[in-house]
């Protein structure tokens, strides 16, 4: 079974709510959609106070290039917009919807009924992804949209599709592929279309036998896609990796995977995208895990963005006792949640709830040179002297040990037995260095 | 006897020549380099702290004397009797600068700024600023982790582990500007350090609306303008919902300090206020009505 040639773990699985089916959840009182992504410029609102929106309707316009648009996930009428303190605690701007009913756009078709032709053009179709506010649902929230139209000179040959779903606990892209498979194969033929490639390979984990089986079953009726399953290691998630773990080719530093012509979308993407362009449904919400070991009821939720995390917790049976920390994501790359009153974005793919004992971090020690960071770090790098380069303020010298190629999956900080904080360092210095080098080209 | 001989000659010769061959090379090589800038730099504090802005104090030495006027040019470690005696080496006029000191702007101790979470992360200020705001509910203020502290090479700034904020000790202060550069909240800032020390600042960066910040700590700036309307010399200015005294106009006579709903503005090293006997009687008098 193929997975990637360099380095990752094996963290525990934990996939506490795989099989549980998609419960919608309840629609909230107010939801605070915000206008800012993770990645990229901020939108810029067109709705004001008063103004009475539905289910669909654009209320933030693109800003730049790599922006997205963002629509209202439920009709009624725009209270403010105003600051929301984000999962990390600074400002960034939203807008407060008090629901209404639930009226969606007429545009919108809300039918179960799969829609499988698509005779649109290439650039019909990049422009209705564009449209709808699609973004990469993987977590980092880059716009589907600039991802499909290549820089010019460069031809993608090859479309992966990302249901490798790495991370511990989370079960969302799983379900979403035993429940709405075929939807997942007919955005894959429409994003294969977009791309105009004739090849596209979904790569699944092998702990997720059921949903490969029921895949490939259903690509025997669709040309040019194909389902692979691969060995369980994280981070196989990453795009670089899982490129190299489907098609062998390695990308170079600091590039992005157009170079060796491949193009990677997650899995609740492309069923994101199918429900975009056959449905005209824009990006108004998104599955989600919620789970834990001590959790009363963990399973997959589809919520509707701008949800207050709470809410959707309080449904599944709120926190657990001796919950220690709440993490958004996956545990190995999610980020603690100061409190659960924060909206939910597009990239939240879930809720994790850690018990006390696991979550406090133990004492550091001494690196003792074992080398188990540099034998797991999927990207070939050194982490214990990226450490203690950013220790010492060394940035050159960061730079030249290639510290912006890592994918701070935390594989490193997992692994070692001195409990060092390595992750923390390195993404210190990457922080650093990155400013040096924009700096540096800004100079020139 | 012979062998000791030939050795000695052939060593000498070898010496001599090279001694001849150096000769020339460093009078055709030789580079003229200003004896005073090895005056000025032995007049210098010898800190090496950058705080001029140069590299090392023997680079702020080789500007001074390549610079027509000593203008622009302050080494605040050594203040202004290092250069007037830099002044006169170079036979150059000094420019008098008012002394500056760093100042911590935040007040929010563990009494005024509650504790939200805790941060078990490594503790360093830039790395809990680049993850989240803060174990408190102000995304502005002090985190209390030490950056300062590290980045001070004079001792001058610890952090107090009872208040969780940075405190500078003023005669050790050197305002190098090394803790301004290293506070991720940028909190610090070099003010004047006034007639006998006494200094007025806001004691505040939070640049949240009011109701917001009042929420998150006791004494947070709030943005009211009371003491932008008070202060008779024009030297507060409120932006972005942050008061900001200017310590050039600013001439120390304390109403916005009185004036202040929240305290946010605070004096320094004044002494204690005459108390008027009239204000106490009419205390005593509501007291014992």
């Amino acid at each position: 079974m193929k997975t990637f040639r360099m380095g990752g773990i094996h963290p525990k699985e934990n996939k506490f709510s795989a099989g549980k089916q998609i419960q919608v959840a309840e629609l909230p009182k107010q939801v605070v959609i915000p206008l800012s992504h993770y990645i990229g410029t901020p939108s810029e609102a067109v709705v004001k106070k008063g103004d009475v929106v539905k289910v669909g309707q654009l209320i933030g316009k693109a800003n730049g290039l790599i922006s997205a648009n963002v629509h209202s996930s439920v009709s009624g009428k725009v209270n403010k917009i105003d600051v929301q303190l984000d999962a990390t605690g600074y400002k960034r701007s939203a807008v407060y919807i008090d629901v209404d009913g639930d009226e969606w756009l007429e545009t919108i078709d809300r039918s179960t009924e799969i829609k499988r032709e698509c005779n649109l053009s290439k650039e019909e179709i990049i422009r209705k992804i564009q449209d709808a506010g699609i973004v990469g649902l993987g977590g980092a929230t880059f716009p589907t949209h600039v991802k499909l139209s290549p820089p010019p000179g460069k031809k993608a040959n090859i479309l992966i599709i990302n249901a490798v779903e790495c991370e511990s606990y989370l079960t969302c892209d799983h379900q979403l592929m035993l429940e709405k498979g075929e939807e997942i194969l007919v955005g894959t033929t429409i994003l294969m279309k977009a791309l105009e490639v004739n090849r596209a390979v979904i790569g699944i984990e092998n702990n997720k036998k059921d949903a490969i089986v029921h895949l490939q079953q259903l690509a025997k009726n669709f040309k040019g896609i194909k389902v692979e399953a691969l060995k369980v290691r994280y981070p196989q998630g990453g795009e670089k990796q899982l490129i190299d773990a489907i098609i062998r080719r390695q990308v170079p530093s600091g590039r992005i995977p157009i170079e060796v012509g491949a193009v990677v979308q997650n899995v609740g993407t492309t069923y994101a995208v199918y429900e975009a362009v056959q449905k005209n449904k824009p990006m108004i919400e998104r599955v989600m895990t919620i789970s834990g070991k001590t959790a009363p009821n963990p399973g997959n939720y589809l919520v509707r963005l701008g949800t207050y995390l709470a809410s959707v917790v309080d449904q599944a049976g709120g926190i657990p006792e001796g919950t220690g920390k709440i993490v958004g994501g996956g545990p190995m790359m999610g980020r603690s949640l100061m409190n659960l009153n924060v909206p939910m974005a597009k990239g939240s793919s879930g809720v994790v709830f850690i018990r006390k004992e696991e979550s406090v971090r133990k004492p550091v020690k001494n690196c003792i040179r074992c080398a188990k960071c540099v034998t797991v770090c999927p990207m070939g790098l050194e982490p214990f002297l990226l450490m203690s380069q950013s220790e010492r303020n060394m940035w050159d010298e960061m730079e030249d040990n290639c510290t912006m190629d890592c994918i701070e999956c935390g594989s490193c900080s997992y692994t070692c037995p001195s409990n060092r904080p390595l992750l923390d360092y390195i993404r210190f210095g990457k922080t650093t260095v990155g400013g040096i080098i924009r700096n540096r080209a800004t100079k020139k | 006897m012979n062998l000791i001989v030939i050795a000695l000659l052939t060593l000498g010769i070898i010496g001599a020549v090279s001694a001849i061959i150096l000769y020339f090379v460093a009078k055709k090589f030789h580079v003229y380099e200003d004896p005073r800038i090895d005056q000025v730099e032995a007049a210098l504090p010898a800190a090496n702290c950058g705080g001029c802005g140069f590299p090392g104090c023997r680079g702020f030495a080789n500007a001074c004397v390549k610079a027509d006027t000593l203008d622009g040019l302050f080494c605040p470690v050594g203040g202004n009797d290092t250069m007037k005696n830099v002044a006169g080496i170079l036979g150059k006029n000094a420019v008098a600068v008012a002394p500056t000191v760093a100042v911590v702007r935040c007040g929010g101790t563990c009494d005024h700024r509650p504790r939200m979470n805790e941060y078990d992360g490594v503790k360093h200020c830039f790395i809990a600023h680049n993850l989240y705001s803060g174990e408190t509910g102000c995304s502005w203020g002090c985190l209390g982790l030490g950056d300062c502290e590290v980045s001070c090479e004079f001792d001058a700034i610890k952090v107090n582990q009872v208040t969780k904020l940075p405190e500078v000790d003023e005669d050790k202060c050197t305002s190098c500007g090394a803790c301004v550069k290293a506070c991720p909240k940028l909190l610090i800032e070099l003010r004047k350090k006034g007639p006998k020390s006494r200094r007025i600042y806001v004691n505040c960066r939070n640049e949240d609306k009011g109701h917001i910040s009042r929420k998150s700590c006791d004494v947070s700036c709030i943005s009211c303008l009371k003491c932008e309307k008070v202060c008779p010399y024009e030297a507060i200015t409120i932006t972005n919902n942050l008061a900001f005294i200017h310590d050039d106009k600013c001439k120390l006579c304390r109403k916005c300090v009185d004036i202040c709903p929240t305290n946010a503005i605070v004096e320094l090293n004044f002494p204690p206020r005459k108390v008027k006997e009239e204000s106490m009687n009419t205390k005593e008098e509501q007291l014992v009505g």
